[in-house]
């Protein structure tokens, strides 16, 4: 025995659960293997190839992620032969749409010209909008992809522009159908599915017309697993500065009671991204159309920024110790008149609980009244 | 929830009532639809044509108001058919035989006549649902918000208690929390009747703790009253000031009309809040302070999950934290309330709220711990009561069928059920910043069925004028299949069409809940 649910990868023997696909074994084990369409949690569809590795004695590169590991396989990870395999995905998706992220590799004269041609169609001053944090773009770096010798194919379809939220860049697509995955089987929103054949191939909504028009409802898990930038989020497209530092804080959703847990990215003081956390409970990445898109709120311009006091019949700007005893002293007044229990207090189910806490204790321990409520039940 | 989100997806029944899950709790209802997808089976048990029914095994459409008579029913067929859980009911519950009486005249026929449930549609699904090996049940504000919100729970938990589907993996009762800290709001104690984690202020051994905890004298031993009760009161001159944190009565509330007189009659209003909604507009004072992504502190999700809030960006001008403006207060009435950050309070939370004792800031640093959570090194309890309740047995209430507070008549023949939609949230304060979220959900709607619609002669997109006893609101008609036969649907977030002039703030006894979900109206073509 011994040999039993045992794999070897790269000459190193590995043992595996009976499900466990050749990637799930390789990932387990910090093994690099490239992925693309792959998506954590559904059905592989095998679409891209970039993970195909050698497995001895089969006649072709299988695809890791839709194979399972059997006892005695003998897997190489990353042989000449797989490497030309990759290389020549990789070159085709490159060469396939308006990826000018520098990677393609021109004679300097039509660089230009295309890349000109792509800021016109994009209606961008820039680069790929995400470049830097593109897995096709880390690929082409990997395995030094050129591009030199393939033509230039035009964009079969504009790019989207008229959904709120959401631009679909069609050019950029690689049609690796991780957007339809998550759409399908994360979400189970069954809003986009493959449309047409060869060449022609889009991602379409519904019978192919806007997101804004079809069943979509702007969850925007399509736009987290999305590889390229095929899936742009508008916001961050106007607000992001590239090359500018920004931080990541991790938080509570703050809209329902289900907590989702998500990364707030931050520049310059303000929110320009909201991501779902992918390793943490309960939500595991997803989020919907209020937590990831929904936090301008928090940089409106119609924000409070001081205390106000009504005077003469209107709200006047106040400075915070005048505000403050005015309050203090106008409760103890009430207190004294007519008793504690005609006072009262409303704590929120929008604050932490740390500040419901507060707001208990004040009416309790200061009022010295009951009569704290919050509006949870409306 | 007395299960976890997560585990709703490892059901082989779950049963959904008076929850619209795709757009209340989006990312929970994914979890019930992927166990769709998986086969597991969606029983759902709602009047409006809501997306889930697209996912839904089966989808039973009770007239409004009408639950205990659907469940009642489903109980009636289990025990006529000999499906309910002997062993559970003997070893874990107690009252089964007290409820049999009631429960026998609701025969499938009977509960056909209250809710329009066709009975074999009752029958079919009471077998479904006790023959499962494990189904869990999940409701929302559709079960709550009605004069009998307290019995329809109650209800549900007979259902699950007689097939035995509590206290275990992929089974339960779970109220999914709308907004985000509900639950630990209560669990704070921002309730009239309990400190924090529920310990009664009428209880003197509790009044003697928290006195002890916070070194003063003086608690009242009187039990407060509930938001709807002030309001009342206030109504009347009957109630002085109020101090409202975070929160927008004037658009929540049920029958506005009265309630903005309410507020209008205190002496003194005071609200706290990031903007000037419209129940800022009418304060005395009013304080700025920090939104969710300027403070630390701890939200508790609907799955009793305590969880980190974490500040990201500064917050503007001169805006503080709730808490601190609280504290000042206080400290400026003669009490001194101090405290250096947010973690200093749950600190002083942990010492008297037993069951969040064994959680610190240090624990859930990288992922929530779901209360009970007696002591540092108890992991904490994602399923609730999995070998005794609360009360030790689960106790079987009796619980018979009544009409809402308010039916239809000649004058007022719709039915009004309010609701949110998936763009926006509660009042609108913070989605209705956002251009993209507005342009997806611009305005109130009046959503009716094609029959009533072409029975009115109005057409889709026109403009109505919906009035109830108690007010009148003008918004655009939207014919839809979602809606039931003489059930009217309008969200309640829009200020210009604010739904809450119509509604009956008629509440229910116990949980002091106003039935939102049904009062009547009627329609008119806007002039
Ligand atoms: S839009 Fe993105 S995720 Fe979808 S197929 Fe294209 S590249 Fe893949
Ligand atoms: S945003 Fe959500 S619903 Fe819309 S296409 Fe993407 S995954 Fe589907
Ligand atoms: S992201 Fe959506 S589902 Fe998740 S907590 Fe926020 S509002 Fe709720």
């Amino acid at each position: 025995m011994g040999k039993a649910n045992t794999i070897t990868i790269d000459n190193k023997p590995f043992a595996f659960e009976p499900s466990e696909t050749i990637l799930e074994v390789a990932q387990r084990n910090n093994i690099f293997i490239p992925t693309l369409c792959h998506l954590k949690g559904t059905t592989p569809t095998g679409a891209c190839r970039v993970c195909v590795v050698e497995v001895k004695g089969a006649r072709d590169l299988v695809p890791s992620c839709a194979t399972p590991a059997a006892s005695g396989m003998i897997v190489r990870s990353e042989s000449p032969e797989v490497i030309k395999a990759r290389r020549n995905i990789i070159q085709l998706m490159l060469a396939s749409g308006n990826h000018n992220c520098a990677i393609r590799k021109f004679e300097p004269d039509d660089w230009t010209s295309f890349h000109l041609n792509v800021l016109k169609e994009d209606n961008y001053n820039e680069l790929c909008p995400v470049w830097g944090d593109c897995r096709l773009q880390d690929l082409a770096y990997r395995y030094q992809v050129t591009t030199k010798s393939l033509p230039v194919s035009l964009a079969n379809y504009p790019m989207e522009r008229v959904n709120p939220f959401i631009i679909r860049d069609f050019s950029r697509c690689i049609l690796c159908g991780r957007c339809v995955q998550a759409c399908r089987e994360i979400q189970v929103n069954n809003a986009i599915d493959f449309g047409y054949r060869g060449a022609k191939a889009k991602i379409v909504a519904g019978a192919d017309v806007a997101l804004k028009d079809s069943d979509c409802v702007f969850c925007g898990e399509c736009v987290q697993v999305c590889p390229v930038g095929a899936l742009v989020p508008k916001e961050t497209f106007k607000h992001k500065k590239r090359f500018e530092k920004t931080d990541k804080v991790r938080t509570t959703c703050s809209y329902c009671g289900v907590g989702c847990q998500m990364d707030l990215i931050v520049q310059d003081n303000k929110i320009v991204e909201v991501k779902g956390a992918e390793d943490a409970e309960p939500n595991h990445g997803s989020l919907c159309v209020k937590g990831r898109y929904g936090y301008d709120f928090v940089s409106s311009p119609e924000r409070l920024t001081t205390p106000l006091i009504r005077k003469n019949g209107k709200l006047e700007e106040s400075s915070w110790d005048e505000a403050l005893q005015l309050v203090a002293e106008r409760f103890i007044e009430i207190k004294t008149k007519y008793g504690s229990d005609l006072m009262g207090v409303l704590t929120s189910a929008r604050v932490t609980n740390e500040e419901n806490y507060i707001a208990q204790k004040f009416t309790r321990a200061v009022l010295k009244t009951n009569n704290i409520d919050h509006c949870a039940r409306l | 929830m007395t299960n976890t989100i997560a585990d709703i997806e490892t059901a082989d029944v779950i049963l959904v009532t008076g929850s619209n899950t795709t757009e209340n709790h989006p990312v929970l209802s994914t979890f019930i639809k992927r166990a769709a997808l998986k086969g597991k089976t969606i029983i759902l048990v709602d009047p409006r044509k809501i997306k889930l029914t697209e996912h839904a095994k089966k989808w039973l459409r009770p007239n409004p108001g009408t639950d205990i008579a659907w469940i009642n029913g489903l109980m009636n067929v289990i025990i006529q058919e000999n499906l309910h859980n002997k062993e559970f009911i003997n070893n874990r519950t107690e009252g089964f035989e007290q409820i049999l009486d009631t429960i026998k005249k609701y025969t499938p026929a009977y509960v056909e006549d209250i809710t329009g449930i066709p009975a074999d549609d009752i029958i079919e699904t009471a077998r479904l649902f006790a023959k499962a090996g494990t189904a869990s049940i999940c409701y929302c504000m559709g079960i709550t918000q009605h004069t009998c919100g307290t019995d329809n729970v109650k209800s549900l938990a007979n259902l699950s208690m007689l097939c035995g589907h509590l206290g275990k993996p992929g089974g339960g009762v779970n109220p999914l929390r709308g907004q985000n800290n509900v639950q630990g709001a209560c669990d704070m104690g921002g309730l009239p009747n309990v400190f924090t984690a529920y310990q009664k202020v009428d209880d003197p051994a509790f009044i003697r703790k928290y006195e002890t905890a916070w070194n003063i004298s003086g608690l009242s031993p009187k039990p407060g009253l509930a938001v709807t009760e002030m309001i009342h009161k206030a109504e009347k001159g009957d109630f002085k000031s109020l101090y409202i944190i975070g929160e927008n009565p004037l658009i929540s509330d049920p029958d506005l009309n009265h309630a903005e007189k309410g507020f209008n009659n205190l002496e003194f209003l005071v609200v706290q809040d990031i903007f000037l909604t419209e129940t800022a507009q009418i304060a005395d004072v009013v304080f700025p302070s920090f939104c969710f992504a300027e403070k630390e502190g701890t939200f508790s999700n609907t799955e009793r999950r305590v969880q980190r809030v974490r500040k990201a960006v500064e917050a503007p001008g001169f805006a503080r934290e709730d808490w601190k403006i609280t504290c000042e207060i206080a400290t400026r009435m003669g009490i001194k309330m101090h405290y250096d950050s947010a973690e200093e309070i749950f600190e002083e939370i942990r010492k008297i709220t037993p069951s969040y004792a064994g959680i610190t800031w240090g624990r859930i640093d990288k992922g929530g711990i779901h209360w009970p959570c007696p002591t540092v090194d108890h992991p904490g309890t994602p399923i609730l009561h999995t070998t005794q309740f609360t009360r030790g047995k689960g106790l079987f209430h009796v619980i018979d069928h009544q009409p809402p507070a308010e039916v239809t008549d000649a004058d007022y023949p719709y039915v009004l059920t309010t609701g949110r939609v998936l763009y926006h949230y509660h009042t609108g304060s913070m989605t209705m910043k956002s251009d993209g979220l507005n342009q997806m959900s611009p305005e109130c709607f009046v959503e009716i069925s094609p029959n009533d619609a072409a029975k009115l002669d109005i057409g889709d997109g026109e403009m109505v004028n919906v009035f109830s006893r108690r007010g009148k609101i003008k918004a655009k008609l939207a014919v839809s299949s979602k809606a039931v036969d003489g059930t009217i649907f309008i969200p309640f977030h829009f200020a210009k069409a604010a739904a809450n002039r119509l509604t009956n703030s008629k509440i229910d006894p116990v949980a002091k809940i106003p039935e939102f979900k049904v009062c009547a109206i009627t329609i008119k073509k806007a002039a």
